[in-house]
């Protein structure tokens, strides 16, 4: 007989948000709060809870660019790449932020402290440039200040 | 012609006693709040420009026990930010809007879609929405409110797409029609409305439907909160009167060197200087959800192009092949044509491949990638050869 080990948090998260279609997305968002993105385990798990295949939530995690099914750092940083950001030197923004935590565009840190991905408009171009820390814009940003930023996640 | 300068209007970050409001509206017979809007001619903020009158009276008559309001706050649009200040400074009256809405329209339930990238304004919202909750018990109207966040996905801000998504799927366009006021959200009548279009039926109930109209033109009536960004001195959001010229806009938030501005962000279109004066800014010229990017003398609209269609080629959900394979071929075009493997004739084939798009992708982005295309590159083609 197959034996299934309990996903403990992931019937938490079930039991928080129901088990019916719609409860799936929220499901998923919670569980990139709580490990930052979606293990094959846990989709799995949660294919379980609600009753559909595994399949059917990893096609509608993969969708939404903040689902992320690779495995990311405690802290992920979106560097918005559209228009007027780009024009307000992203760029320089960019090159700053990879020198600092040293890792490229698209990677994690080996200590998976951070990750570095890129973002469309984030709703910030009046301040642009623009990123986004997990959840928190940071906004007219320059070399100096994103160090000063980036400087206090290292701390962390 | 008459020269009517950029005129400021602070109607919709005014602070509002929504009680106020609620007590009006549950006196009102549900058709006379759609009569009042429709006597508005409020349009749609979110860029499209339904009369909102007119779609809150489709799902009013449809039968049924079920129906839904959802307040669109996906605000992905390139340059568009200003729905998220109307949701910080006061969400209270984007709830009290969705409470006219749910009156007029007989539901019971309501949601708001929050873009992801928006999470950081949940803390207040709740707050809120409490206090909004225990007045709709003490009017003894049953509405309920629940705020759902999207995951970093333009296209969730298309309607159905939006439905899909709070449904628990991947977020693909539907078929239209059947329209949401008939088959909108879990198969029930649904009004959708933009966040801003939510806060202008509160003016209306608070003020009246012929004092909304005092603002604006024939075909834009009223105000609209804009959101300005690129080369000016004077990037922010601002309420403005409807009817400007882009000239007057131009007068008034230009750098003194503006020689094109995007109007309506990567969906919307290029006006270059020489159009300025003769383009009116809303339904009877460019339309715009808000967003307003200001380019100088010094920004390649080659660039500007390339990043719009970057946009694209990214945000297509990819269901349907004119849009996705389209906009992979015309970023990849521009890119053969700036390089010089292909002539300045390939341009012209582009075009019709925009033009192709317009008529045959499923829905709005696909549909509207051809107008930055057609508009950039007719305006701007030595910039994109060479
Ligand atoms: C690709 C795409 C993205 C859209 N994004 C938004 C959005 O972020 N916010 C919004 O209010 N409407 C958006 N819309 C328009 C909606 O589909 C819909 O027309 C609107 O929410 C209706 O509200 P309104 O009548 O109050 O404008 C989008 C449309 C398309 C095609
Ligand atoms: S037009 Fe584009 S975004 Fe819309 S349904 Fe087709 S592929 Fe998806
Ligand atoms: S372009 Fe970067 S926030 Fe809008």
């Amino acid at each position: 007989m197959e034996t299934i080990i309990e996903n403990e948090f992931v019937r938490e998260l079930a039991n928080k948000h129901g088990r019916s279609r719609e409860s799936l997305i929220p499901i998923l968002q919670d569980l990139v709060v709580q490990n930052r993105f979606l293990s094959k385990q846990d989709m799995v798990d949660v294919a379980r809870e609600l009753d559909i295949s595994a399949a059917d939530v990893y096609g509608t995690a993969t969708f939404y660019s903040f689902l992320d099914t690779e495995v990311r750092g405690k802290y992920i940083i979106r560097i918005c790449k559209t228009i007027s950001c780009a024009m307000k030197g992203k760029n320089e923004i960019l090159s700053t932020i990879e020198d600092i935590i040293k890792i490229k565009l698209g990677e994690t840190s080996s200590d998976r402290k951070f990750s570095l991905l890129e973002a469309n408009c984030i709703g910030w171009c009046h301040k642009a440039p623009a990123i986004l820390i997990n959840d928190t814009p940071y906004t007219e940003l320059t070399p100096e200040k994103v160090t000063e930023i980036l400087r206090d996640y290292i701390r962390k | 012609m008459e020269h009517k300068h950029v005129k400021r209007v602070d109607l919709i970050f005014e602070k509002v006693e929504c009680r106020e409001i609620l007590e009006k509206i549950v006196k009102m017979e549900p058709d006379a709040i759609c009569q009042e809007v429709l006597e508005s001619d409020l349009k749609g903020r979110g860029g499209a420009g339904f009369p909102t009158g007119m779609k809150w009276r489709f799902a009013a008559n449809e039968t049924g026990s079920i129906k839904y309001i959802v307040c669109n706050a996906d605000e992905g649009e390139p340059g568009t930010f200003k729905d998220r200040e109307i949701l910080d400074q006061v969400p209270g009256k984007v709830f009290c809007g969705m409470a006219i809405a749910s009156r007029a329209v007989g539901a019971k339930k309501g949601y708001v879609y929050l873009r992801g990238e928006y999470k950081f304004l949940i803390p207040r919202l709740n707050e809120e929405l409490i206090k909004f909750h225990q007045m709709m018990d003490e009017f003894n109207h049953n509405f309920r409110i629940q705020i759902r966040l999207g995951s970093g996905a333009y296209i969730c801000g298309e309607e159905s797409a939006l439905f899909e998504s709070i449904e628990g799927r991947r977020g693909e366009p539907r078929n239209k029609p059947p329209y949401p006021t008939s088959i909108g959200l879990f198969g029930k009548p649904t009004a959708i409305n933009n966040v801003e279009t939510l806060v202008h039926a509160v003016v209306i109930i608070k003020y009246g439907a012929s004092h909304f109209k005092e603002l604006g033109t024939k075909d834009s009536r009223g105000s609209k909160v804009f959101s300005v960004s690129g080369d000016t001195p004077k990037s922010g959001i601002f309420e403005l009167e409807l009817g400007m010229s882009v000239n007057e806009f131009v007068e008034e938030f230009g750098d003194g060197d503006t020689k094109a501005v995007q109007v309506g962000g990567a969906s919307g279109f290029c006006v270059p200087r020489k159009r300025f004066e003769e383009t009116i800014i809303g339904f009877e010229g460019v339309p715009t959800g808000g967003s307003m990017k200001l380019f100088n003398s010094t920004r390649s609209m080659y660039n500007v192009l390339h990043n719009y269609l970057d946009f694209f080629t990214e945000e297509s959900c990819g269901q349907c092949t004119p849009c996705r394979v389209g906009c992979q071929q015309l970023l990849k075009g521009v890119e053969a044509v700036k390089r010089g493997d292909k002539n300045s004739k390939y341009l012209d084939e582009l075009v019709k491949l925009a033009k192709t798009m317009k008529r045959a992708s499923k829905c709005g982005l696909g549909q509207s990638v051809g107008n930055a295309f057609g508009s950039i590159v007719e305006n701007f083609k030595e910039e994109i050869i060479y």
